[in-house]
C-alpha cells in the first residue's frame, strides 16, 4: 500500500503541474486520484502490452474532466512517457481537458456527462455474450448523477444482469459550482442505487485498504450491477483548495504551482491569488 | 422479401449483428426467438440504446437500432453525435415512421427535421427508402459500410422495380427538360403520380429518387440543374435542412444556379390518417402536379394506402 501512496503522490504532482498555463479541473482530478491509481495498479488487467487485446479489462472515465488523474496514472504505470505530460494543452499533442482516444489506454472520449455508463453497458453486454471474464469499470462523478441517463443505465444494467460491470462514483460532494446537497441532493445515495437493483459498497475513496477490500469482493452479487460509492474530498492533498466550491477549474500561476507542490508534501499552505473561479 | 426477413437472414448468419430496440418491435417481432442474446431491447431508453450500441461497436459488432424516427434523431441526438459520430462507429439507425408516416400521432412523433439533424453530424450517413423494395435493396450495403448510418424506414408495398442501390448515387427514374422532381422516401409514390399527370399535360418530366441523402449525388443534381428548366424538391421534411437545402448547398458549391421550387414543410403537419394528411397538406400526386402546373386538371388521384401499423 505504501507503493500505491507513492504512485498517487506522484500523480497528484503531475495534476498540479497541469493546473497552470491554461489550467485544468484540478479539484475533481485530485479527488479521483487514489481510486484511479488503485484500479490500474491493483484491480484491472490493463497494461501497455494488452491495450488491443479483447480480453483486457476496460475503464471508462465518464466524468471526463478528471482526466489529469488518468494522464498522471498512465505516466506512472508505464502506459506512456512521463515527458508527454508537458504537452498539456499543446496542439502538438492530444492532452486536453477531457479524455480522447488518441491517448493510448483511453477507451473512449468523454466530457458530456451521462454517456459512458451506456457505452460501458454495450461493452459489458458483448463480453457476456462471448462468455468473457473481463471486467468493465465506469467512473462517474457525483454531480454527473444529475443526468437521467446514468439512472437509465443502472436500470438497463440491472435488467441484463451485468455483474461484470462496476460503476464507481467519485463522491466528492461537489458539482461544478456548489455542494451537491445544496443543489440537487443525492443522499441517501446507497439506497438509491440499491433500489435500482445494484449491489452497492460505500467506502473511503482515499483508503487503499478500503478500496482493496471492496474490489476484492467483485463480483459483489451474482447477476447484479456492482456500484462503489467512493467518498472522497475535492482537491484532496491540497488544504488550501480542499472541499471548496470555488476551486473547480483552476489556472494557477507558476509561483502558486511551486507552492502547491510543497503544500502537497506537507510543508506549507499556499496563498492563492489567482482567479478563484473559472466556470467552463 | 420484407425488411424483417432480410434482417433475420443477415443477422442469423453473421455474428457481428446485434439487433437493438428501444421497445419498438413492430418490424422485428420475430427476431428475439431467432437471435437470442443478440436481440437487445433496452426499454424506452433511446439514449442508453445508442450509447450501448457504441460500446458493442467498439467490440466489433454491427448494432442495428430500431426506434421511432423522432426519438432516435432527437431524443438520442447527442448520443448519436458524440458516441457514434465522433468515433465513426458502425451504429446503424433504423428510424420508424419518419415524416408523414407518423400520420395520426401528432407533432411529438413528427420527424420532419431528422434529415437535417442527422446529416449535420460528420461521419453519419443518411438514407431514405421510397418503399419496401427500395429499402430491402439498400440495407445490406448500408449495414456493411464502415460508417454510422441513419435510414428513414419505409415498408410500404409497391409494384415499382428499383434499380440496384449504390451509396452516394441517386436513382434516375426519368429525365425531363421542363421539370425534374427530386424526392425521397414516402413521397416517391406520389411523385410517380405527379409525373404522369405532368406528362399528360405535354411536359417533359424528370424524376430522381434521392435515396442517398448523405453522401448525396452531386453530379446528378448538377446535371438536372443544367438540363431542366425547373427543379422541385419534394419532401415530407422541413424545407430547412432537408433536400431543398441539400440542393441549394450543392448548386452553390458548384457555382451553378437553377430555378427551384421547394415542396416541403414549414411547420408541423395536421395529424390524421396518412391519406388524409397528404390531402390536407397538399402532398397527393395530383396536388403536387397541379401546384407545379399552376392550374387544376381532371386527373384522377389513385387511392393512397393507409399504413399497416401505427406506434
Amino acid at each position: 500500500m505504501n507503493n500505491l501512496s507513492d504512485i498517487a503522490f506522484k500523480v497528484r504532482q503531475h495534476i498540479i503541474r497541469m493546473s497552470t498555463d491554461g489550467g485544468c479541473f484540478v479539484g475533481a482530478s485530485l479527488s479521483a486520484t487514489d481510486l484511479i491509481v488503485y484500479l490500474y495498479t491493483s484491480f484491472l488487467n490493463i497494461n501497455k502490452d494488452n491495450l488491443d487485446d479483447p480480453n483486457r479489462d476496460y475503464l471508462f472515465l465518464s466524468k471526463g474532466h478528471d482526466v489529469p488523474a488518468l494522464y498522471g496514472t498512465f505516466a506512472e504505470i508505464g502506459l506512456m512517457d512521463v515527458e508527454r505530460l508537458k504537452n498539456h494543452l499543446s496542439t502538438e499533442d492530444n492532452f486536453y481537458w477531457h479524455p480522447n482516444t488518441k491517448i493510448p489506454g483511453i477507451e473512449f472520449h468523454s466530457g458530456s456527462l451521462g454517456h459512458l455508463p451506456s457505452v460501458a453497458i454495450g461493452v459489458a453486454l458483448d463480453i457476456k455474450m462471448r462468455g468473457g471474464k473481463n471486467k468493465v469499470v465506469c467512473i462517474l462523478g457525483d454531480g454527473e448523477l444529475n443526468e437521467g441517463t446514468c439512472w437509465e443505465a443502472v436500470l438497463v444494467a440491472n435488467a441484463y444482469k451485468l455483474d461484470n460491470l462496476i460503476f464507481v462514483v467519485d463522491r466528492n460532494q461537489f458539482q461544478a459550482n456548489m455542494a451537491t446537497e445544496d443543489l440537487i441532493p443525492l443522499e441517501p445515495l446507497h439506497d438509491k442505487f440499491t433500489a435500482f437493483g445494484a449491489s452497492v459498497k460505500r467506502i473511503d475513496g482515499h483508503s487503499f485498504e478500503a478500496l482493496h477490500e471492496a474490489f476484492s469482493a467483485y463480483p459483489f452479487e451474482t447477476g447484479k450491477l456492482n456500484v462503489v460509492i467512493a467518498d472522497t474530498v475535492r482537491g484532496k492533498g491540497l488544504p488550501s483548495i480542499q472541499a471548496r466550491a470555488d476551486r473547480w477549474f483552476c489556472n494557477f500561476t507558476h509561483e502558486e504551482v511551486e507552492s502547491l507542490l510543497k503544500e502537497l508534501g506537507g510543508d506549507e499552505t499556499t496563498e492563492l491569488t489567482s482567479e478563484t473561479l473559472v466556470v467552463r | 422479401m420484407s425488411y424483417e426477413e432480410l434482417l433475420t437472414e443477415l443477422a442469423v448468419n453473421d455474428e457481428r449483428f446485434i439487433v437493438m430496440t428501444a421497445e419498438n418491435r413492430a418490424l422485428i417481432r420475430n427476431l428475439p426467438a431467432k437471435l437470442g442474446a443478440r436481440f437487445v431491447d433496452t426499454g424506452i431508453t433511446e439514449q442508453t440504446m445508442v450509447g450501448a450500441a457504441a460500446g458493442l461497436a467498439l467490440r466489433g459488432r454491427i448494432p442495428v437500432l430500431h426506434a421511432l424516427a423522432s426519438f432516435l434523431s432527437m431524443r438520442a441526438f447527442e448520443f448519436v453525435r458524440t458516441d457514434a459520430g465522433i468515433p465513426n462507429l458502425p451504429v446503424k439507425l433504423s428510424a420508424f415512421i419518419p415524416g408523414f408516416l407518423s400520420d395520426g400521432n401528432g407533432a411529438t412523433h413528427q420527424a420532419i427535421e431528422d434529415v437535417s439533424i442527422m446529416r449535420g453530424i460528420p461521419n453519419v450517413t443518411v438514407f431514405a427508402a421510397a418503399d419496401e423494395q427500395d429499402l430491402v435493396g439498400m440495407i445490406e450495403t448500408i449495414w456493411n459500410s464502415p460508417n454510422p448510418a441513419y435510414i428513414r424506414i419505409n415498408t410500404r408495398k409497391t409494384d415499382y422495380q428499383h434499380t440496384p442501390f449504390e451509396i452516394g448515387k441517386a436513382e434516375v427514374i426519368a429525365e425531363g427538360k421542363d421539370v425534374t422532381i427530386l424526392t425521397y422516401g414516402l413521397l416517391f409514390e406520389q411523385a410517380l403520380v405527379a409525373v404522369e399527370i405532368l406528362k399528360a399535360q405535354g411536359l417533359s418530366v424528370g424524376l430522381l429518387n434521392m435515396r442517398s441523402l448523405k453522401p448525396v449525388d452531386e453530379a446528378a443534381i448538377i446535371k438536372v440543374a443544367k438540363t431542366s428548366k425547373l427543379l422541385v424538391t419534394l419532401e415530407d421534411h422541413f424545407n430547412t435542412g432537408g433536400l431543398y437545402s441539400i440542393v441549394a448547398e450543392t448548386l452553390l458549391k458548384h457555382q451553378t444556379s437553377a430555378k427551384v421550387l421547394p415542396y416541403g414543410l414549414d411547420k408541423w403537419f395536421k395529424p390524421a390518417l396518412l391519406p388524409d394528411v397528404l390531402a390536407y397538406e397538399g402532398f397527393t400526386g395530383k396536388q403536387i402536379a397541379e401546384k407545379i402546373l399552376g392550374f387544376s386538371t381532371n386527373a384522377i388521384q389513385p387511392e393512397i394506402a393507409t399504413p399497416e401499423f401505427a406506434e
